[in-house]
């Protein structure tokens, strides 16, 4: 493995219901940088997400390494600890839980510095910081919290899972924002989307078909390779 | 035996204990009433406010009244309890907000020692015509559980009047509760209940609201918020009845079973007798949400710790 790796995972494989829904994928993310994952909706890339984190399965081969260690087995709360952590594609809401709370649930901040991973995902802190991330928030206001709650975590290693989808085209700026500080303030970051706006910011794109990584490269050329090859292809939905 | 200025300062520590503002007892300007068992402790009027009350053998009849067209500033405060760890206490409370008034009340009971108390409220609420209302009752019991507690209400809510009741037992054990208010909702009136109950080792809570909305547009939500631990057992009967034109009413019951032998029960009656109004409900009984689990756990806290966030968050 060489040093600058930050996560190696190695011929990963998850099988469900007699389907490989993530079959012999390997990937590699350096540390400070941000890797797209692109691929069409079925593809596998939550499961990749949840697979890293530890949440709901656990693969049936393969390893994932992070920071030379192999975390496959470990569970949610210690790959969190070792500064792993996951933006959900649909975050769970929360009532009577603040938006102060729980930007500070990772780490003890001061309230400037929680008003500051507000502002760089565009939520003004004098309307958001104690309303709670309850229901009352839209779609939209709900991923941003929870891009900053990520930032609020400081963390090695953040899994952003399609922090982008649903977002109208004010707020997407706001994310991509969010993630480019993410990186700024040292965070390696997975960003698995199928937005090919938000790619733009990636250091490397792998692009996911049927549970596999595809081809490898830099943004343009992945953004090409996508258009011309998965949005027309017939594997969409067809694992293996 | 303790004198009554003995008494009066450990009620009041207590109260303050269990959240009290004990500032507030103080104040000339806020009216107060501190009751431990059947005396009456202290008791302060305001501007605009009445209270009379008459102490019984086992317990005190309070009154209080707020005059038409007075908005009072500062809530009252209210503070019943009884310290030793046996004892009654039966509290008859008659509150009449008259037209065009505001007022609200934080009330705290407090039993820290209780081993066999049996603690009562007959309350006979009458809100008039364009009054607002708001009323929020906390509890504090002892770790042991050894307390029955039954607060009952009767409330007429006027026309255009507001009306807000909040009942919050979740600190310490609840012992045994059986709590039942029925109100009835004038035209155009806003009625809100809320009860957020812990309930832990043996704790046995019933409660009862009963809502009929009465007067044209009147509006209301029921809302209970239970945590059940341990052997706790809580049944949930949330009723409203939609007996006039555009009348809407909501029953909300959230109920969480962190426990193997924890008993939850929600009973929601949504019942309709004219045309025009609507009445719904929503009901979620069961064991901590994974999902919310998970996202507290993908940002450090171990289990427990999520656990905590999300039962203070309910019960908040």
């Amino acid at each position: 493995m060489s040093s600058a790796n930050m996560l190696q995972i190695e011929n990963l494989k998850l099988i469900l219901n007699g389907n490989p829904v993530i079959n012999d994928l390997s990937l590699n993310v350096d540390k400070g940088e941000i890797h797209a994952v692109l691929g069409v909706n079925g593809t596998g890339k939550t499961t990749l997400a949840y697979l890293i984190m530890g949440v709901n399965y656990l693969p049936d081969g393969g390893k994932i390494i992070f920071e030379g260690e192999d975390i496959t087995g470990y569970p949610i709360s210690q790959r969190a600890k070792m500064g792993i952590t996951l933006a959900w594609q649909e975050p769970a809401r929360f009532e009577g839980l603040s938006i102060r709370d729980y930007l500070g649930l990772s780490n003890e901040l001061e309230i400037g510095e929680i008003e500051d991973y507000l502002w760089a995902v565009g939520l003004p802190p004098f309307q958001f910081l104690d309303r709670a991330v309850d229901t009352s928030l839209s779609g939209g206001e709900r991923k941003r919290v929870e891009l900053a709650s990520v930032l609020a975590m400081k963390p090695k290693f953040a899994i952003l899972d399609e922090v982008d989808s649903g977002i109208d085209v004010v707020s997407l700026p706001h994310i991509v924002n969010g993630i480019v500080k993410m990186k700024s303030l040292g965070s390696s970051v997975l960003l698995i989307t199928h937005n090919e706006d938000t790619v733009e910011i990636a250091d490397r794109v792998s692009v996911m078909c049927a549970g596999k990584i595809f081809r490898m490269g830099s943004p343009r050329e992945m953004c090409q390779w996508f258009r011309d090859n998965c949005q027309i292809c017939g594997h969409i939905n067809v694992p293996g | 035996m303790i004198t009554t200025k003995e008494e009066y300062a450990e009620i009041v520590d207590a109260y303050g204990k269990a959240g009290g503002d004990k500032e507030a007892l103080k104040s000339r300007e806020i009216a107060t009433l501190v009751v431990h068992e059947n005396r009456v402790l202290s008791a302060n009027q305001a501007e605009g406010i009445r209270i009379k009350w008459e102490q019984k053998e086992k317990g005190v009849r309070a009154e209080l009244t707020v005059e038409a067209g007075k908005k009072i500033k500062h809530p009252v405060h209210l503070c019943f309890g009884i310290l030793p760890k046996e004892g009654l206490q039966e509290i008859v409370l008659k509150v009449n907000i008259q037209d065009g008034a505001e007022v609200g009340i934080i009330a705290h009971c407090i039993f820290p020692n209780a081993v066999n108390i049996i603690h009562k409220m007959d309350a006979d609420i009458k809100i008039g015509n364009n009054a607002k209302f708001y009323y929020h009752e906390t509890h504090y019991h002892g770790d042991f559980g050894g307390i029955k507690v039954i607060p009952k209400a009767k409330v007429e809510v006027g026309k255009k009047s507001v009306y807000q009741n909040t009942f919050s037992l979740i600190e310490g054990c609840v012992g045994r509760l059986d709590f039942n208010y029925e109100v009835s909702c004038g035209e155009k009136s806003i009625t809100e209940l809320v009860a957020k109950v812990y309930g832990k080792k043996e704790d046995d809570i019933k409660i009862l609201e009963k809502v009929n909305l009465n007067g044209r547009e009147a509006r209301s939500l029921i809302k209970s918020r239970l945590v059940l631990r341990d052997k706790a057992r809580a049944e949930v009967i949330g009723e409203t009845y939609g007996n006039a034109p555009l009348a809407r009413g909501h029953v909300d019951c959230t109920e969480i079973v962190d426990g193997e032998g924890a008993i939850a029960k929600a009973i929601p009656i949504v019942s309709v007798s004219n045309k025009e109004a609507k009445v719904t409900h929503e009901a979620a009984i069961g064991s901590i949400d994974k999902k919310q689990m998970q996202t507290l756990m993908a940002r450090g806290l171990d289990e427990e710790e999520a656990v905590k966030v999300i039962v203070k968050g309910i019960l908040k």
